[in-house]
């Protein structure tokens, strides 16, 4: 495959897609009407509140819940296999192979009584029919382009001897230990120091550059996602509430909830240092409102008339798309009091 | 790893020497004396005084302790009074017996408890793990001796299957049958003991799976792409299991514990038996040897299960 005929090819493709877990018996929807594409040699960033689905989005592509405690209704399509209806031995052979995970918490993610250098062998055991010594050459190389330093000496330890960052190191070797195309990260550098967050996501471009894979990258930090991301979908209450590519949604944001969380962050130009803090908190998934906009009692001075009672998106072109119409008559609580 | 070991065997030494004084004092302090009870009524108080004497039962208490002591590492632990043979050879004879014992009880405490553990975590939730639960809780509640009681009057008595006292049959011959017949006299008691002892091992065993399966490193192997099988084979079995492994110097102690109850109901010639004979008359020298060689046991026990676990768990090493 040349270079500029995988460039567009799209990796993965939701559509339509729902999970909802059980409690108390009953099913509730975490997330809902999730329709997403990403293409090879792309940046996909996800924000939003905690509590607001990423995880819950992230974790359904990749199987990681428990099927007796959740239901995923919709289409998960990666390279031709939708994944909501595939065989967990199926599924076995694309996690680790062709999707990469990277998790939060980079302190629990590793086993606490294995080597470094066995966990990150398992995954070339699953997928690869590599001997014993091509394996163990292949780990050295892994940590080497990870950054660790002493790759032969890590590769002994066990995790509790390393730092955080370094163990995040550890994860994102595991995760590109087969080259995958995709890359899901969720919240890669949350755990980490300032200063490690910044050489852990570089790390991570540079893979990605690397390998001309693609990348799920879930944030809380927006200034991360200015940096490192080519597009953004901004999720509420269990939907994408906003979608476009990074100048569109920082530069012209739409909807209500993506204006509430740009003007939340500290702005280096503002002369207030005052910050905008959005009313109220995500429902949990017992108390989501079952019709009308989940975002809605958090913008309470914007009359029940202005809204849609069930916003679906809209394309502003440019693949720029908003859920509900009246982002137009949209405006900040301040604005009406001056 | 040797540093770990190093420093864990140093701590025991003062442990040691404490532990030998207060055995010391405490049998000291027990009201009454060896030679009231047993000798001949017709031996007046300034004979029994010279006999006290003698043995050297005024001299000052850290006298006697040093004495004690030097004895102690020369083997020579004194003569009981009751049994009137040397404490020595009396508990090689009963530590012997309790040593087979304790040894097939903490087997079978382990051969039922770990699959029932593994099982109950596993299927967490399930009926597997109900029924296993209700078992555990009915265990729990009824004291020791009730169910060595109701199990020796049921196996023993009202069904002969199994003998109900002694530690092997006075008509065994040869190799084989002796083997057999003390075999036969620790089955009953052994399981009934054993049956006692899972209840810790299936609770602590069924936590650490579970805990284990919800834990975020075995994400991580789904995410690699692990097969189920082996994720519980190579993360979530091996997890729980190798801290299991340092119970049993733990469990040491409740062995012991339960040999007092299970030899006196099976009349079983152990060392839990001659402890409780001891106390009842006032056999001075097998009781603080004894208390001293159940101390000294426990404190092995948790030194073996200290390395083991440090062997098994890299955090807890010393660097
Ligand atoms: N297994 C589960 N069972 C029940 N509810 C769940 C489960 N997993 C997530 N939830 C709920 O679903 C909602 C979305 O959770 P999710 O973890 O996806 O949020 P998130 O956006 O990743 O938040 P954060 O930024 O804190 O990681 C929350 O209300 C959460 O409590
Ligand atoms: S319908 Fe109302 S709450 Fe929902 S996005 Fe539009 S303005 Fe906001
Ligand atoms: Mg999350």
């Amino acid at each position: 495959m040349t270079e500029s005929a995988t460039k567009h090819e799209t990796i993965l493709t939701v559509k339509d897609l729902t999970t909802s877990f059980k409690i108390n018996n009953k099913f509730y929807k975490a997330i809902s009407d999730i329709d997403m594409k990403i293409k090879r040699d792309e940046i996909l960033a996800i924000v939003g509140e905690s509590g607001c689905g990423k995880s819950t989005l992230v974790n359904s592509i990749m199987g990681l819940q428990d099927p007796s405690e959740t239901k995923i209704t919709g289409e998960i399509d990666f390279e031709g296999q939708d994944l909501t209806k595939i065989s967990e031995a199926d599924y076995n052979k694309i996690r680790g192979a062709k999707i990469g995970m990277i998790f939060q918490d980079p302190l629990s993610a590793l086993n606490p009584l294995k080597r470094i250098e066995d966990q990150i062998e398992e995954v070339l055991i699953c997928h690869t029919d590599m001997s014993k010594q091509e394996r163990r050459a292949r780990v050295l190389e892994l940590l080497d382009q990870v950054g660790i330093v002493d790759p032969k000496r890590t590769a002994h330890q066990f995790p509790h001897q390393l730092s955080g960052g370094m163990r995040q190191r550890i994860v994102i070797a595991i995760a590109i230990a087969c080259k995958p195309d995709f890359i899901i990260a969720d919240e890669p550098t949350t755990a980490l120091d300032v200063t490690i967050q910044a050489q852990i996501l570089d790390l991570l471009k540079d893979i990605q550059k690397e390998n001309h894979s693609s990348i799920i990258l879930i944030t809380h930090d927006l200034g991360v996602v200015a940096e490192t991301a080519d597009y953004v979908h901004v999720m509420y209450a269990g939907k994408i509430v906003e979608k476009g590519n990074v100048d569109q949604v920082f530069n012209n944001p739409q909807h209500p909830y993506t204006r509430s969380l740009l003007k939340s962050i500290p702005q280096v130009d503002s002369e207030s240092d005052e910050l905008y803090v959005i009313e109220g908190s995500v429902p949990s998934l017992q108390n989501m409102p079952a019709t009308g906009d989940a975002f809605a009692p958090r913008i309470p001075w914007i009359l029940a008339s202005d809204h849609e009672e069930n916003p679906s998106m809209h394309k502003l072109g440019h693949g720029h798309e908003v859920r509900c119409t009246c982002y137009q008559d949209f405006y900040f609580k301040e604005e009406s009091d001056a | 790893m040797w540093k770990t070991i190093l420093r864990r065997v140093l701590i025991m030494i003062p442990e040691l020497i404490v532990l030998s004084i207060l055995v010391f004092l405490l049998a000291k302090a027990m009201p009454g004396d060896p030679f009231s009870g047993s000798i001949n009524p017709k031996t007046s108080p300034a004979q029994l005084h010279r006999l006290m004497a003698a043995n050297g039962l005024f001299d000052p208490w850290y006298v006697q302790y040093w004495h004690w002591v030097v004895n102690l590492f020369h083997g020579k632990l004194g003569m009981s009074y009751e049994y009137q043979m040397p404490v020595i050879n009396l508990i090689k004879q009963r530590g012997l017996n309790t040593l087979w014992l304790a040894t097939f009880t903490m087997i079978l405490t382990y051969a039922i408890g770990l699959p029932l553990g593994i099982f109950a975590g596993k299927h967490e939730g399930k009926w597997q793990d109900t029924i296993i639960r209700v078992f555990n809780y009915i265990t729990m509640s009824v004291p020791f001796f009730v169910v060595l009681v109701i199990g020796i009057w049921i196996f023993g008595y009202a069904l002969g299957w199994f003998p109900t006292s002694g530690s092997i049959s006075p008509n065994a011959n040869g190799m084989g049958e002796t083997i057999l017949s003390r075999l036969g006299h620790i089955i009953l008691p052994g399981l009934l003991g054993a049956l006692f002892g899972t209840v810790n091992i299936v609770q602590y065993l069924r936590s650490q799976v579970i805990d284990a399966k919800h834990s975020a490193f075995v994400k991580t192997a789904v995410a690699k792409g692990v097969p189920e099988k082996d994720i519980y084979r190579h993360h979530i079995f091996r997890n729980s299991l190798l801290p299991i492994a340092a119970f049993a110097g733990y469990s040491i102690t409740g062995l012991l514990a339960g040999s007092i109850f299970t030899e006196m109901i099976f009349s079983y010639p152990g060392m839990g038996q001659l402890f409780l004979n001891a106390v009842n008359y006032r056999d001075y020298t097998v009781i603080t040897t004894l208390v001293l060689l159940y101390g000294f046991l426990n404190l092995m026990g948790t030194l073996i299960s200290d390395i083991v676990l440090s062997i098994v768990d890299p955090r807890i090493r010393v660097e």
